[in-house]
């Protein structure tokens, strides 16, 4: 059974209102993952936010909005949670909120993506490009990560999640790593969803590293040059930590009209959906809408519909 | 395009005639109302440089002697060229991208929407991808991309694959004629794919056209044909272990793989437009678009005009600063 709740101790039903957000400053006062939150509101007479969210039932999935076909899910959808930045900038916040909300977003997104049956989401959260911001941003984010990670592992490893890590990890602190480690270890049996974070991660250092890989073979004796093909870097790229490599659907967030380096290879076919909203803006209606743009697409993968 | 028939005649020459109404061109008055106020129109642009007009004139000229038909498309199309390089000049005062980069996608939707036969979706095709070409070369655009043919649309009906490629041979053919675009733009003809994979007939006409453009130097046109962005990876990949076979494999570098790429002779591409409305990749430069704007217009290939160039374009400028900054800081 999906039992999603929190422990009842820690549940303070006012950090779901939308102005606690810039009150939540200190350590230590992450929110956690709860998928039962309407029920909290509603016992304690406080109307809830999200009334379109279906009252909190034994069954595994919640049924599709209107409008959704559930054979035409996208078995992996990659998001990139663009404008956190200029989020907090629009509210007079730091960048360290937009973040904050940011993750507050990706929550919601991981949760629907859990009920509606799609198996893999990857998630863009630092790219080899983002080392050239400012260390104070740099160092909030990483620990942000860290943080968000130890907290949530519980209850993602109740909720059948799996976390993947894949990047570049050279640069990241040791401290980080370990988390990293712990979690992929704990979750790595987890098969409802697949939550793939690409931390220190571009398209371009992917198959760098699967050249080098190849290369080590070759030099190894393992494969000849002539046997190197599409197959064969496939299976050296980092995304071989899953069954579908190959995002059906990649969402990118605040209106920027590019793809940024993010998973190169692995978009060769995948549906790309732009959307106005900044990133923790985007929440449910901006998915279905992604979702129903995405099942009104014709994909032909170079041959005829006829 | 538009050539003049007597070489000897300077627009000046023409002009003065009009006005003086000496010789045996028309004059101003001689003229019918439609063409008299396309004159007056013309007028403003013409200042900075009056042999435009006597060129126009000239085609008044020829078209009131030998049949309004042929004459009134040719003034027309000169006219058309005037008002392009006026708005092409007002675009130049922003920036302007060094690579375009095209999927020709939706010509056989066109064929059907317009109840054509099969085949003549991708003629129009060719139409439009020509436009296009002339606007960017006159725009001064140096480096075009086209996808013309996937590896994966081999899958399709054999006899649609046959039609396409007996297509390709008789266009990559006629690039080789004296008044082809080629020639007029002087530029240089790359074609990037797996050409292994094509019949001998058309691998042979690509290769005489890289071989015959190859001194060329003012632009540049890349058509993809049996090309798929995976396995000019595949191919760079091979090439940069066998390269670098006897070294330690951690010295393989971004650069090495790069260098390797067919797509090496020419920069990243700054927009990429599909058409169709499609908004997917579909397996082409996955590489280099890392950081293109994507642009995706409703329109179908033979459809599109000058209006989605304008508009790829305004959207570019429109970010361009904020990208240059990006630039820098890496």
């Amino acid at each position: 059974m999906l039992s999603l709740r929190v422990p009842s101790t820690s549940f303070h039903p006012r950090r779901f209102h939308a102005g606690a957000l810039e009150r939540r400053w200190r350590l230590g006062r992450d929110c956690f993952l709860s998928f039962s939150h309407p029920r909290g509101t509603r016992s304690l007479g406080v109307k809830s936010t999200k009334s379109e969210m279906a009252p909190f039932t034994a069954a595994e999935e919640e049924t599709l909005p209107e409008g959704l076909h559930p054979e035409l899910m996208p078995k992996h959808v990659a998001v990139i949670m663009d404008g956190n930045g200029r989020w907090a900038k629009n509210k007079g916040l730091q960048p360290w909120d937009g973040h904050r909300a940011g993750v507050e977003a990706l929550r919601e997104i991981v949760e629907l993506c859990g009920k509606w049956g799609i198996q893999v989401l990857t998630v863009f959260a630092f790219s080899t490009d983002n080392w050239i911001r400012p260390k104070i941003e740099i160092d909030f984010l990483l620990n942000l990560f860290e943080r968000t990670l130890k907290s949530e592992l519980e209850t993602l490893a109740k909720n059948n999640v799996r976390i993947s890590i894949i990047g570049d990890s050279s640069k990241l602190p040791k401290s980080l790593l370990k988390v990293i480690n712990e979690v992929e270890e704990v979750t790595k049996n987890n098969t409802r969803l697949q939550l793939i974070v690409a931390v220190g991660y571009s398209g371009k250092y992917d198959v760098l590293q699967a050249c080098r890989g190849i290369a080590q073979r070759v030099k190894d004796g393992e494969i000849e040059v002539e046997e190197i093909d599409e197959k064969l870097i496939e299976q050296e790229l980092e995304t071989n930590c899953t069954e579908f490599p190959y995002p059906d659907l990649l969402i990118r967030t605040s209106g920027e009209l590019r793809v940024s380096n993010f998973l190169l290879w692995q978009l060769a076919y995948t549906e790309l959906f732009f959307a106005q909203e900044l990133w923790p803006d985007f929440g449910r209606s901006g998915f279905i809408e992604a979702l129903m743009s995405f099942q009104q697409r014709q994909r032909r993968f170079g041959g005829r519909k006829s | 395009m538009c050539r003049r028939e007597n070489n000897d005649l300077s627009g000046n020459d023409v002009v003065q005639s009009f006005i003086t109404g000496s010789g045996s061109f028309p004059t101003f008055a001689s003229l019918n109302s439609q063409l008299r106020i396309l004159v007056l129109s013309l007028l403003p642009s013409t200042i900075s440089d009056p042999k435009n007009l006597g060129t126009v004139l000239h085609f008044i000229y020829l078209s009131s002697g030998e049949g309004m038909g042929g004459g009134i498309r040719q003034l027309l199309e000169q006219v058309h060229r005037l008002s392009r390089r006026s708005l092409f000049r007002v675009l130049s005062m922003g920036p302007l991208p060094t690579h375009l980069a095209f999927i020709m996608d939706g010509n056989r939707r066109y064929a059907k929407k317009r109840g054509l036969e099969d085949g003549s979706g991708h003629k129009a095709g060719f139409s439009a991808l020509m436009s296009m070409l002339q606007y960017c070369y006159e725009l001064g655009i140096k480096y075009v991309t086209v996808y013309a043919f996937s590896i994966d649309n081999f899958r399709r009906k054999p006899e649609e694959v046959q039609s396409l490629m007996d297509l390709m041979l008789e266009k990559i053919k006629s690039l080789l004629d004296k008044e082809s675009i080629v020639h007029e733009y002087g530029i240089r003809v790359y074609f990037i794919g797996n050409l292994g994979l094509l019949n001998d007939q058309v691998r042979a006409a690509a290769e005489e056209v890289m071989k015959a453009t190859a001194k060329n130097s003012r632009v540049v046109l890349l058509v993809c044909v049996a090309y798929n962005s995976t396995d000019e990876i595949v191919q760079a990949v091979k090439r940069s272990c066998v390269e670098k076979a006897d070294r330690d494999v951690e010295r393989i570098q971004l650069v090495d793989i790069e260098e390797n790429m067919q797509m090496s002779v020419a920069p990243e591409p700054d927009i990429l437009i599909r058409s169709s409305g499609e908004t997917r990749l579909s397996n082409f430069l996955l590489w280099q678009t890392g950081n293109s704007q994507l642009f995706s217009p409703d329109a179908l290939w033979p459809e599109i005009g000058l209006r989605h160039l304008v508009w790829a374009i305004l959207n570019f400028q429109r970010s361009h600063s904020y990208l240059e900054k990006k630039k820098k800081q890496l």
